[in-house]
This record gives C-alpha cells, sequence and structure tokens, in this order.
C-alpha cells in the first residue's frame, strides 16, 4: 500500500503498483461487464453475420426489447447502493399493467390522466414499504416481500384474467418509433435511456446521491455524521417503486396487456442485471452505467438464445445464473484483494 | 400489576404470538364451517379439514424447517424452490424412463439421484457462502435463477406425468389412516429437534449465526457448520420436492415449488427466528407454516375469492413483523400503557443498540 502515500493525481511510474491499483479500481467490474458485452456482441457478429446479426437495429431492438428492464434495474440500483434490497419490483410492475389496462380498458380514463395516476401508486408504495422499514426496524427483505405478495394479490383482485388493451392513443404511442438514420427506437427505449441519464445524474453529481453511497458504505458512521439516513432510506424506496411503476408503463406498451401474471420474477432479473453491472451487493459500491451493460448482457443473451435457433429458452436461465456466478465471484475477488 | 407482568411474560413468550395467530385463525373458520375440528373415518384414512391442513403443508414444514437453521446461521436460502424443481424433475423423469414404473428399486434409486442432486446444490451454496464468503442472498440467488433452466433442460420442458405407486405414496399415500406425508414430516422434524436441541449443535449454529468470526476463533468450525445447514437445508427442499412431484404425479420445472421460499422464510419469520441469525425456533417454524397453510385453506372455507389469498398473505406479514418489531410495540404498547412520553426515549435506545449491532456484523460478512 505504498501508493497510498502518492497524490493521487500524480502519474505513477512503478508498474506494480499500477497495476495492483487498476485492479483496486471500482471502475474495474463496470470495465469487465463492458468487455464482456463486446466479446458476447463480436461472437454474434462471427456467427450470425449472415442472418443480419451486423444490422444497427439488432442492437437498437436491445434497448426496445429490455427498455422496461432498464428502468426497474436503475431503481434496484438506488435500493442496492443504499445497502437495502426491493423483491416488489416485478409485483409493482405487473400491478401497473393491470392497473393501467384496467382504468384505458374497462374504465376509458384517458392515458395521459392514467400514467401520472400509476406512477404516482408505484412512488407511494415504494414510500410505504420505505416508511416501515425505517420506522420499525424491520428488515428491507421482508417488508418488500410483503410488498410482493401484496401487489400480486392486487392485480388479481383486479382482474383474473389478462386485460388486452385496443385503446388508440396507447396502440399509437407503443407503435411509434424515433429514427435515429441508422435503425429506430421506440418511445420505451427512449424513457428508459432518459431515466439512465437522471439517475446518473443524481447519484453522481447530486447531494442526495451521495448519501446513498454514505448509508450503504456504512449506515452507522453516516448516522453518526449526521446525515439524514432515515429520510435517504426512505427517497430511495420510493425512487424505486417510482421506477417499478414506470417500468410498468413501459412493459404495458411493449406487450399491450395487463395480466395478473406479468413480470413476475423481474425482481430477480433487475438484481441480476445490477450484479452483473458491478454493483456491489452490499451496497456503497457501483455505478449506475454498470446497469446498462448488465441490462444489455442478458437482453443480448436473449437475442443470441434467438438467432441460435436451436437453443431453447431455458438455456436463458442458465446462462443467466452462470453469468451472475462468475461476476460474484470476480467481485468477491476483487473486495478481497481491495482489503488486504 | 402482577396480572399485567403475568400477561408480559406471556406475551413475551416466542411461541406466544405465532400460536395466537395460528389459533385465532383456526378459530375463525368455525362460524363458517361447524364442524371444521371434526375428524372423521373413511375408507380406513383420516380426513378432516385439520388434517388436511398438514397434510397440503407438509412441503411447506420441511422446506421451512431447513430454511430455520440457515436463517439461525444468519444466511437465507433463495434456491429451494429451484431445488424443489430439480429434485422432481429428476426423479420423475427416471422413474418415466423405467420399464416397470412400479419397480421398488427404480422408484428408491430415482429418489436417491433427486435427494443427491438436492445435495449438490446445498454443497454449492454452502461452498459460495462459507468458502467464498458470498452474501447468502446472492450465492443463493445463482441456484436460484439457474436452477428452474437446469430443471427444465432435465425434464426437455415438459410436464413429465409419472405412473408409479410406489412414488405415490410420499406425497399423495396413507399409511396408519394418516397421511404418509405427515410421518416424513414428523421425522424431519424430531431429528431436526433431536439434533439441535439435545446435542450442542443448536448452540454451535447459534453461536456461527450471531458472529460467525468469533465463533470461529474460539474454535468452532464455523465454516463447516455453514456448509453442514445448506445442505441440510436443500436435502429437506429435496425431499419437499419429492412430495410434490409424489403428489400430483408429475414434475413441473417451471411451477413446482414456484414462490415456496418466499413462504418458508415467512413461516421462519411468523416463527419467532429472527432473520439476523443467532437464534432459532424449528417449533415456531413449524407454527409459522401451519399458519400460511391454514390461512389459505381458511380463505378457501370462508368464500373469499381466491385471488385475495395473497393480499390476506400480505396483510399477516405485515401485521406479524410489525408485531415482532421492538419499536412498533414500544409505539403501540407504550403508548397505551406507559403514557404519550415513554414512546419516545423507550424507542432512541433501542435505535442505537440495532445500529451498534448492525456496525461489527457489517465487518464481518
Amino acid at each position: 500500500m505504498s501508493a497510498t502515500t502518492q497524490s493521487p493525481t500524480a502519474p505513477d511510474s512503478r508498474a506494480p503498483s499500477k497495476a495492483r491499483r487498476l485492479l483496486g479500481d471500482q471502475r474495474l467490474p463496470v470495465a469487465a461487464t463492458a468487455l464482456l458485452f463486446l466479446v458476447m456482441y463480436g461472437v454474434g457478429l462471427s456467427r450470425y453475420q449472415y442472418y443480419g446479426f451486423a444490422e444497427p437495429q439488432v442492437f437498437l431492438n436491445l434497448f426496445i426489447d429490455n427498455g422496461y428492464l432498464l428502468v426497474a434495474a436503475v431503481g434496484a440500483t438506488f435500493v442496492i447502493l443504499s445497502g437495502g434490497i426491493d423483491l416488489s419490483v416485478g409485483s409493482m410492475m405487473g400491478f401497473t399493467t393491470m392497473f393501467t389496462a384496467w382504468l384505458v380498458e374497462r374504465q376509458g380514463v384517458p392515458l395521459p390522466l392514467v400514467i401520472p395516476m400509476a406512477l404516482g401508486v408505484g412512488a407511494f408504495g415504494g414510500f410505504l414499504m420505505g416508511y416501515v422499514i425505517q420506522n420499525f426496524e424491520i428488515q428491507p427483505f421482508i417488508v418488500t416481500l410483503a410488498g410482493l405478495f401484496l401487489f400480486r394479490g392486487l392485480c388479481l383482485v383486479i382482474s383474473k384474467e389478462s386485460i388486452s388493451i385496443s385503446d388508440a392513443s396507447v396502440s399509437s404511442m407503443a407503435d411509434a418509433q424515433v429514427s435515429l438514420g441508422v435503425g429506430f427506437l421506440s418511445i420505451g427505449a427512449i424513457v428508459a435511456l432518459v431515466v439512465l441519464a437522471v439517475a446518473f445524474y443524481v447519484l453522481h453529481y447530486t447531494r442526495f446521491g451521495r448519501r446513498v453511497y454514505a448509508i450503504g458504505g456504512n449506515e452507522h458512521s453516516a448516522m453518526l455524521m449526521g446525515l439524514p439516513q432515515g429520510g435517504t432510506k426512505i427517497a430511495v424506496y420510493t425512487v424505486s417503486g417510482f421506477c417499478s411503476a414506470l417500468a410498468g408503463l413501459l412493459f404495458t406498451l411493449y406487450i399491450q396487456s395487463g395480466d395478473p401474471l406479468h413480470a413476475t420474477g423481474m425482481e430477480l432479473d433487475a438484481i441480476a442485471a445490477v450484479v452483473i453491472g458491478g454493483t456491489l451487493l452490499t451496497g456503497g459500491s457501483g455505478y449506475v452505467l454498470g446497469t446498462l451493460f448488465g441490462v444489455l448482457v442478458l437482453g443480448l443473451i436473449k437475442s443470441i438464445i434467438q438467432f441460435e435457433g436451436t437453443l431453447s429458452s431455458w438455456w436463458t436461465k442458465i446462462a443467466t445464473g452462470v453469468l451472475l456466478c462468475v461476476f460474484i465471484l470476480v467481485q468477491r475477488i476483487m473486495t478481497a484483494r481491495k482489503r488486504t | 400489576m402482577t396480572t399485567s407482568s403475568r400477561w408480559r411474560a406471556l406475551t413475551q413468550h416466542h411461541l406466544f404470538w405465532p400460536v395466537a395467530v395460528l389459533v385465532l385463525l383456526l378459530l375463525v373458520n368455525v362460524p363458517f364451517t361447524p364442524d371444521f375440528f371434526s375428524v372423521r373415518m373413511s375408507g380406513g384414512h383420516l380426513y378432516g379439514s385439520l388434517v388436511s391442513i398438514v397434510l397440503f403443508g407438509s412441503p411447506l414444514i420441511l422446506v421451512a424447517v431447513g430454511m430455520t437453521l440457515v436463517i439461525a446461521t444468519g444466511g437465507i436460502d433463495l434456491s429451494v424452490g429451484a431445488v424443489v424443481a430439480i429434485t422432481g424433475a429428476l426423479a420423475c423423469s427416471y422413474i418415466s424412463h423405467q420399464a416397470d414404473q412400479n419397480a421398488l428399486s427404480g422408484v428408491l434409486l430415482a429418489m436417491g439421484l433427486g435427494l443427491l442432486a438436492a445435495v449438490v446444490c446445498g454443497l454449492w451454496n454452502g461452498f459460495l457462502v462459507a468458502r467464498m464468503g458470498i452474501q447468502p442472498i446472492i450465492a443463493t440467488l445463482i441456484i436460484m435463477v439457474a436452477g428452474r433452466g437446469v430443471a427444465q433442460l432435465i425434464s426437455g420442458g415438459q410436464i413429465i406425468t409419472v405412473n408409479s405407486d410406489p412414488y405415490k405414496l410420499i406425497g399423495g399415500g396413507y399409511w396408519l389412516t394418516l397421511p404418509f406425508s405427515i410421518f416424513v414430516v414428523a421425522v424431519v422434524v424430531a431429528v431436526t429437534v433431536a439434533l439441535t436441541r439435545r446435542t450442542a449443535l443448536g448452540l454451535l449454529v447459534e453461536s456461527v449465526g450471531g458472529n460467525a468470526e468469533a465463533s470461529r476463533l474460539v474454535g468452532i468450525r464455523s465454516r463447516r457448520i455453514k456448509i453442514m445447514v445448506y445442505v441440510f437445508c436443500a436435502l429437506c427442499a429435496g425431499i419437499a420436492g419429492l412430495m410434490i412431484s409424489s403428489n400430483t404425479s408429475a414434475a413441473d420445472g417451471n411451477n413446482a415449488g414456484l414462490w415456496i421460499e418466499l413462504d418458508a422464510i415467512l413461516a421462519v419469520v411468523i416463527g419467532g427466528t429472527s432473520l439476523l441469525g443467532g437464534r432459532f425456533s424449528v417449533g415456531g417454524t413449524v407454527v409459522g407454516a401451519l399458519v400460511i397453510q391454514t390461512l389459505t385453506t381458511t380463505i378457501y372455507t370462508i368464500g373469499v375469492p381466491t385471488q385475495t389469498n395473497l393480499v390476506f398473505k400480505a396483510a399477516v406479514v405485515i401485521v406479524v413483523c410489525l408485531l415482532q418489531s421492538p419499536k412498533f410495540r414500544a409505539r403501540l404498547f407504550g403508548a397505551r400503557f406507559g403514557g404519550k412520553g415513554s414512546a419516545t426515549p423507550a424507542a432512541a435506545p433501542a435505535d442505537t443498540a440495532a445500529a451498534a449491532d448492525a456496525a461489527p456484523k457489517m465487518e464481518v460478512s
């Protein structure tokens, strides 16, 4: 640890400590995920070049097909950075699809009114869970588990059957294509990218973002430093609830129906994306851009399995599991190295 | 004053709230089904609501008992649902390939294979948690995600049906007038209780859960104990997997044991075992699992639409957790018995104590 005596900006002339510093760099997991994405994309290009894999639209489709997951994973990133966990993401998304479909189709409420209502319900749900976690000191795991049951149950209370949406405003919004010259993006994909940009700004350039990292790093220290950890914690779950509801809206647009079983288990996809993106599950360390790469890697697995044709869909689960495992082990080895 | 303190002692017993909730739930059924508590004999089998609650609750009790020990070491096992699916898929696919599906040796071998797969899953979880030092929730997430894929791989993505009488016995058969699965559960629970309460094993598990590093320093092989509890938990899940697939005579890689990990964790929490680890109650867990199963049955008998099942479950989770939260109790009962002022001072020390508890834990893990 001789390197620590030097000023951080001075260029380091000695190779070994440079390598050591590189390995200790918190950005390394993100770089590794980005590299993995590029390698996988390269493999895809070489294997399926005659099937049109090289077309820019295949790349843009990753955003179109996974925009909702990106939004949900961004919300999960906030929670995980703060050292918590939110298991209600998938249920909240499912509930939002049901809520939206029911209001638009059965009640005839115009979409511009339904969107803020759905987002409000999501944010309020997140706020309630955060409030209980903070004020009654019950573990986030169990409180959000109750949230999981509650919102999935509320889906079924609205309707046992799926409600398909034939509303013109929804389908025109879902089918809208934003041209980028080489291809197009859907409105959902644009919204997801905007959410990512806002989250990046909030986490890295605002006081709130720094508090999230601080309480994730060490909640006790953060409290002793006088940070308003209670408010921050509640806010983090509110953000996650809001993101889940927004992800649910994007999912509704993507699939144009509400179903009580929509987005089952999506919280695990979101957590997997965050972990593969290099965020430490103990909290306090990670980047929201890593989450983007995590989502892209998961999306690319799905695309490659589609292109492969002969592989069955369950390989997606196995591949996701193997990737999760590799990244968790890499994270572990890196944090062990940092500590010694 | 004495009645109040006696009441206090009673309410603070770790089984008080779970049993109270269970009794309350059972009583709720009586106005709707007057013969709820009656057990009748029919065709050499015992029938009745109580019997069916235990029968349908058997897999959950098994999984939850395994989960209790994992949680007692401060861990958690999310992979049990996937292990249920893998075990069922492996056993059923082996049996379905047999020429004679009723051959006892084939069925025993199939069960052995299934349980072996479960043990391997448990060893893997234990290895990641104890050797690699990965957070349990994440380490077990791997099999939770990949395991269902593996189960579908084994079954070729299809629901495998079997037609085997010996296999049917485990989950759907009767023995001595009672469902056979009740005996399986009784044996597992009895062995667990005997091992953890009649030997020092339970103490060791609690000590590892209290502080793994400190127990290692006093000479407890905390890593070995951790691996052991994950293997035990996976084995319990494996038996539950055999039971579930046997009851339906089919293995469904996608849906077998779906959400059972959450129900099991819920049962453990209702039973009064702290998710932070360090102490546990197998009896509480059994009561907790029965509470969940009774809740499901009650919802059916009352005639509430079944889709509200999950909403009720959520309500129970919230109520039980709030009742277990010292801060909530201080706020509720403190305000009632001790006047307005007592709530805040009582809550403040609890706050710092919990924070101080959390701080050393963070450094260890």
